[in-house]
C-alpha cells in the first residue's frame, strides 16, 4: 500500500512565537490542513510536511534556528529528517 | 571593501555526529562484550550500530538552551497560578480528582522511565542510541519533577496527593501502572526500549497526554496544561526515538522481527490495559469534557497508527492481534472501569461520584450502542441507593488479573453481560486472567508473573499492616488497619465527592473569592 | 516457556498456599448480577463449612442486591474454574475439594438481576 496516502502531522502550541511558524508551514505546504484546538494547532498533510527556516525568518523578521521549534512543539507523526534549513516529516522513503 | 567570507560551517548532521559518535571508541584492552554485557541476551542481532540514524540532532548546548527556555516559561506560569489561587478558577472541584489520579498514577512512572532510560543508556553498545537514551532519561526526570512541582500547589488545599509516593508503591489500584513499568524495567534493554520508547511513547502516548492536558485546558487547570505543553516537545523527541529504534532493529536482521512482534503484541496490550484509567478519567472525571475515549481512540490510534503499521508492514510487522479486542472494548472500557471505581471507592485516594443526568446524556450520545443498554441502568439504580441514604459500595476484596493486576471487571469480547475469566495451572499453583491476552503474556514468561504482588493477596498475607500491628488483638479491624498502612485517611482521601472536605472547601473558598462578606 | 534472561531465572511464587497462614484464597462471582463489578476474593480456613462461607462472607458481599434474600439455594448452580461444581453445603471448603485460588461462579435461575436484565 502506498505510503503517500498516509497522513503526517505536526502539533504546535498556538502563541505569539509560533504565529509566523504556522504561517510559514501553511505557505510551504499548500495541501496542508490547519486544525485549531485550544491553545494549539494541528497541521496535517498527506505524505510529507516541511518546515523551512527561511520561510519563517521572512515572516518573523529575525534569524531563526529551526531547533527553537522544540520550545513549542507538541506532537508529530512521521519520520523526522532534520537539517539546519529544513525539518521534514514524512512516511516516504 | 572586502566581501565578508562566509565561515565554512558544518551542517547539523555533521556537528551532531562529531559531538556524539565522535565520542565513542573501540575498546582496546577489554572485551566489548564485557563492557556491554546486557545487549545480546535477548536474541536481538545488531550487525552495524553505525546504521543508527539519530532522531532530532540536539547537542547538549542546544538541549540546555531550549530546555532552560521551557523551564523559565513553565515556572513563571506555575508561580502565577499558585499566586493567584488559580485552583479556584477550575470548572468544578470534581476535576481535582483527575490531578490526584495523575500525581499518584503517572508522575511516578516518569521517574521509573528516567531510571529505565538511564540504565539502557549505559547498556547499548552503539554510541548513537546511548546518547539518545541519556537525553530521554534527563527529560523523564524533568517530567516527574515538573509534574510534582505543578501539582504541589493542589496538595496545599486538597487531599489524596500528599502520599503519592507511598500510594504508588502500595495502594491497590496504583499497582496497575506500577507493575506495568516494573515489567518493562526488568526486561532487557531492547525490550525496554520497544515497550516504553516505542509502544508507550509512540503508539499510545497521545492517548495519555491529550486527555489529561486538554482536560486541564478545558477545565481551567493552567498549571497542568502548562506542564503538559512544556513536556510535549520532549515527547516529540521521544516519539522519534521510538520510531527510529523500531526501524533500526527491524532493518538489522530478519531474526529480530518475530522478537519485536512479540514485544509489540505484549506491550500494546499491557499499555491499553493501563489506559483503562485514562479512558475512565476522560469520560467520567472531567467536568468539561474534551472528547470521548472512543473518539480519542479513533484519532490517536486508528488513524495515526494505521499509517504507522502500514509503514512497518514492509518489515513483516503486523498490527498486534489484541487490537481486535481493544476495538470491541472501545465502547465499554470507561463505563466498566468507573462502575468499579465507584463501588470500590474505599481503597482509592480520589473521590468518585455518579454521572448526572446531563453527564449520562453526553455518554449516551457518545456511546449510542452501549451506554443506555449496558451501563445507565446501573448508574440510575445506584443514584436511587444514594437518594435512599444507602450508597452502594463494594465490601469485599476484588479478584485481580495476575498480569495486568486490574480487578476482573472486563467482560467477554462481544458479550458485555458476561465477566471474562481465563485460568492456568503452573507448577502446582493456579492463576487467573482478565483476558486471553493477559493469559498469553503469562504463558510466555510465567516465572516473571508468579512473582507479582497482587494487592488483595498482600492484604490477606498480612503484608498490608503497619509494623507492630497485632491481628489477634481485640477489636482488630483489618480494613481500617490496611487503610492506615496505605496512608489513606479514611473519610477524607476516599469516598464520595459530594460532601467531601475537598468539595466543601472548594465551594466555600470560591464563594469567598466572589463576594465581599 | 522459559523467560529469556541473562542468567538463571527461577522463583518461588509470591502467592503459594503456604504464604497465607493456613487459609486458602477462594474467589466467587455472581453471574448476571453486574451491579457487582467483579468477583471477590476471601482467605478461608479449609475447615469452614461451605454454608458458612455462603452465609458469612458471600452474604456480606452480595447481600446488598435485592435478589440475594430471594435465592433458593437448592436451585443454585456453580462452576469451579469453569467446570460444573456441586458443593455440599454442610461439608467444608476442603472436603468440597476446593483448593487454593479456586474461582467459583454461581448462577441463580429465575433471578437474573434487576428487572431480570443481568444487573
Amino acid at each position: 500500500m502506498s505510503e503517500a496516502g498516509s497522513t503526517v502531522f505536526l502539533a504546535l502550541q498556538a502563541n505569539d512565537d509560533t504565529r509566523h511558524v504556522i504561517d510559514a508551514i501553511m505557505a510551504d505546504n499548500p495541501t496542508a490542513i490547519l486544525d485549531p484546538q485550544p491553545a494549539m494547532v494541528r497541521i496535517t498533510n498527506r505524505g510529507a510536511l516541511v518546515v523551512r527556516r527561511e520561510s519563517i525568518e521572512e515572516r518573523m523578521g529575525r534569524d531563526y534556528d529551526l531547533q527553537e521549534l522544540h520550545i513549542n512543539m507538541i506532537s508529530l507523526s512521521g519520520r523526522v529528517d532534520e537539517t539546519d534549513d529544513e525539518l521534514t516529516l514524512s512516511w516516504n522513503h | 571593501m572586502d566581501m565578508p567570507v562566509k565561515k565554512k560551517k558544518l551542517g547539523l548532521k555533521e556537528r551532531y555526529a562529531l559531538m556524539t559518535r565522535g565520542l565513542g571508541w573501540e575498546p582496546s584492552y577489554q572485551s566489548i562484550d564485557d563492557i556491554f554485557p546486557m545487549d545480546s541476551f535477548e536474541g536481538i542481532k545488531i550487525h552495524d550500530w553505525d546504521a543508527w540514524e539519530d532522531p532530532f540532532r540536539l547537542t547538549m548546548d542546544s538541549y540546555w538552551k531550549y530546555q532552560a527556555e521551557k523551564e523559565r516559561k513553565l515556572y513563571a506560569i506555575v508561580d502565577a497560578f499558585a499566586q493567584s489561587n488559580g485552583h479556584l478558577t477550575l470548572s468544578d472541584s470534581r476535576y481535582i480528582n483527575t490531578v490526584k489520579l495523575f500525581v499518584n498514577g503517572f508522575a511516578p512512572l516518569e521517574y521509573m522511565s528516567h531510571r529505565g532510560f538511564a540504565h539502557i543508556g549505559r547498556q547499548f553498545r552503539g554510541v548513537g542510541p546511548r546518547v539518545a537514551c541519556i537525553m530521554q532519561s534527563l527529560d523523564e526526570m524533568r517530567h516527574s519533577q515538573t509534574q510534582i512541582h505543578a501539582i504541589s500547589n493542589y496538595n496545599r488545599y486538597y487531599s489524596g496527593m500528599a502520599e503519592f509516593r507511598h500510594h504508588h508503591d502500595y495502594l491497590p489500584y496504583l499497582q496497575v501502572p506500577k507493575s506495568f513499568f516494573e515489567d518493562a524495567a526488568t526486561g532487557g534493554p531492547f525490550e525496554f526500549i520497544v515497550a516504553i520508547g516505542f509502544a508507550f511513547e509512540y503508539v499510545l502516548t497521545n492517548l495519555v497526554f491529550v486527555p489529561f492536558i486538554s482536560g486541564a485546558a478545558y477545565n481551567g487547570d493552567m498549571g497542568a496544561m502548562t506542564f503538559g505543553f512544556s513536556a510535549q516537545s520532549d515527547e516529540a523527541r521521544h516519539m522519534t526515538l521510538g520510531l527510529e529504534v523500531i526501524k533500526f532493529v527491524l532493518e538489522q536482521d530478519p531474526a529480530n522481527v518475530p522478537i519485536v512482534q512479540k514485544w509489540l503484541n505484549k506491550w500494546t496490550w499491557r499499555g491499553v490495559r493501563v489506559l483503562t484509567l485514562v479512558a475512565m478519567m476522560q469520560d467520567y472525571m472531567l467536568p468539561k469534557r474534551v472528547m470521548s475515549w472512543a473518539e480519542a481512540w479513533e484519532i490517536y490510534f486508528e488513524e495515526n497508527c494505521g499509517a504507522l503499521f502500514r509503514d512497518l508492514a514492509r518489515y513483516g510487522i503486523t498490527m498486534p492481534p489484541c487490537v481486535e479486542q481493544v476495538r470491541l472494548e472501545r465502547d465499554h472500557l470507561s463505563h466498566m472501569a468507573w462502575a468499579h471505581f465507584y463501588q470500590a471507592r474505599g481503597t482509592s485516594d480520589f473521590h468518585v461520584w455518579l454521572p448526572s443526568e446531563d453527564d449520562m446524556d453526553w455518554l449516551s450520545s457518545k456511546y449510542p450502542e452501549t451506554f443506555d443498554q449496558y451501563y445507565r441502568p446501573r448508574f440510575e439504580y445506584w443514584a436511587k441507593c444514594e437518594a435512599d441514604g444507602k450508597p452502594f459500595e463494594a465490601t469485599a476484596v476484588p479478584m485481580q488479573c495476575q498480569v495486568c493486576q486490574i480487578p476482573m471487571l472486563f467482560t467477554e469480547p462481544g458479550h458485555p453481560m458476561t465477566l471474562a475469566q481465563r485460568h492456568v495451572h503452573y507448577r502446582d499453583e493456579q492463576y487467573h486472567f482478565c483476558s486471553e491476552h493477559c493469559e498469553e503474556i503469562f504463558n510466555d514468561e510465567p516465572e516473571k508473573y508468579i512473582q507479582a504482588k497482587i494487592a488483595g493477596h498482600e492484604v490477606f498475607k498480612g503484608n498490608a499492616f503497619r509494623p507492630g500491628t497485632d491481628p489477634t488483638a481485640e477489636g482488630f479491624n483489618p480494613a481500617a488497619e490496611a487503610l492506615a498502612f496505605f496512608k489513606v485517611e479514611h473519610g477524607r482521601d476516599n469516598g464520595l465527592h459530594h460532601g467531601s472536605h475537598d468539595h466543601r472547601n472548594f465551594e466555600m473558598w470560591r464563594g469567598l473569592a466572589k463576594t465581599n462578606d | 516457556m522459559a523467560v529469556v534472561a541473562i542468567g538463571k531465572y527461577e522463583f518461588e511464587p509470591s502467592d503459594g498456599a503456604s504464604n497465607f497462614h493456613g487459609a486458602r484464597i477462594i474467589y466467587a462471582g455472581w453471574d448476571e448480577h453486574l451491579l457487582f463489578s467483579c468477583p471477590y476474593a476471601w482467605p478461608l480456613p479449609p475447615n469452614l463449612p461451605f454454608a458458612h462461607f455462603v452465609q458469612g462472607p458471600m452474604s456480606e458481599a452480595f447481600g446488598q442486591h435485592p435478589d440475594w434474600p430471594k435465592i433458593d439455594w437448592a436451585t443454585v448452580t456453580w462452576t469451579r474454574n469453569g467446570e460444573t461444581f456441586s458443593p455440599e453445603m454442610d461439608r467444608s471448603i476442603a472436603e468440597n475439594g476446593l483448593v487454593h485460588k479456586d474461582s467459583l461462579r454461581f448462577q441463580t435461575p429465575g433471578l437474573a438481576g434487576l428487572d431480570g436484565k443481568g444487573f
